[in-house]
């Protein structure tokens, strides 16, 4: 039997090392990727709780997170895209129309 | 046994997190991002959530990694190089991070008698199916919002083809 607080440290560290890479990485599909690995470790959080409580609510929690995470995904990338259609490039720096 | 699952995957999870956060190229990241995933579903089926593991590898590490790597390698994106901002985000990043860590960890660790003596007695057991107690909650309580999501997943389809069509 794991104490549920394992995981929450768990989940506390994978989400500060999210936080680390969105604010260090310069490619905007990494800077993308690390908001994904800020959502799962939060996922994490929410099923240990579901288990430590016994309710299902916070796997429910966990199913609508993942729906929106898709669809999320599916703008961004498609944004992505058309940022580097019209920039030709990935680098957040050189993307500061709206910065002067 | 619960135990040595968290501990192997735990630790599996952390490294592909800090692989993801040293590695310079983006489609290294992004396959670490799927190790991660791979081992966040293998402590979700621990947990007892057997449907969220199965949609964990098949939603996440199968379709959105999978969106992720072909745009990687659509847009031919390189190894990302040294800027000035990046410089600031160094000094920025790291302890901001470590402090936001201390301050998840502290109130965790101080809450954690509190935790263990709130068991408020739900219905999830491992004597029912997982899946059969989310169905039941989903297509019940939770029909509204299901429908809702729904048309977002339609509303985020059509954005996604606007977006990424070619301005004729």
């Amino acid at each position: 039997m794991v104490p549920t607080a394992y995981y929450l440290i768990l989940a506390a560290m994978l989400f500060s090392i999210g936080i680390a890479a969105f604010l260090i990485k310069r490619n905007v599909i990494t800077i993308f990727i690390s908001i994904e690995l800020m959502l799962n470790a939060v996922n994490l959080t929410f099923v240990a709780f579901a288990h430590m409580w016994h309710q299902v609510s916070g796997q429910i929690f966990v199913f609508f997170v993942m729906v929106v995470a898709a669809a999320e995904a599916a703008v961004g990338l498609a944004i992505v895209l058309s940022i580097f259609r019209t920039r030709q490039t990935l680098n957040v720096d050189e993307i500061d129309l709206m910065k002067s | 046994m619960q135990l040595a699952l968290f501990i192997v995957f735990g630790a599996l999870a952390l490294g592909g997190a800090l692989n993801l956060l040293l590695q310079r190229h983006p489609i290294h990241s992004a396959l670490s991002l799927v190790v991660v995933m791979m081992s966040l579903a293998v402590l979700y089926w621990s947990l007892g959530a057997e449907f969220l593991a199965a949609a964990q590898v098949i939603v996440y590490s199968g379709a959105i990694m999978v969106l992720f790597v072909f745009v990687i390698m659509l847009l031919n994106a390189g190894k990302e190089e040294h800027t000035q901002g990046s410089r600031a985000a160094y000094t920025v990043g790291f302890p901001g991070a470590a402090a936001i860590f201390c301050l998840l960890s502290f109130v965790f660790l101080s809450e954690r008698d509190a935790m263990k003596a709130s068991d408020i007695g739900g219905d999830l057991s491992s004597a029912v199916d997982n899946i059969a107690q989310l169905s039941a909650m989903l297509f019940t309580r939770q029909l509204l919002p299901f429908e809702v999501t729904s048309v977002l997943i339609l509303v985020a389809i059509l954005g996604a083809v606007v977006l990424a069509r070619r301005e004729q």
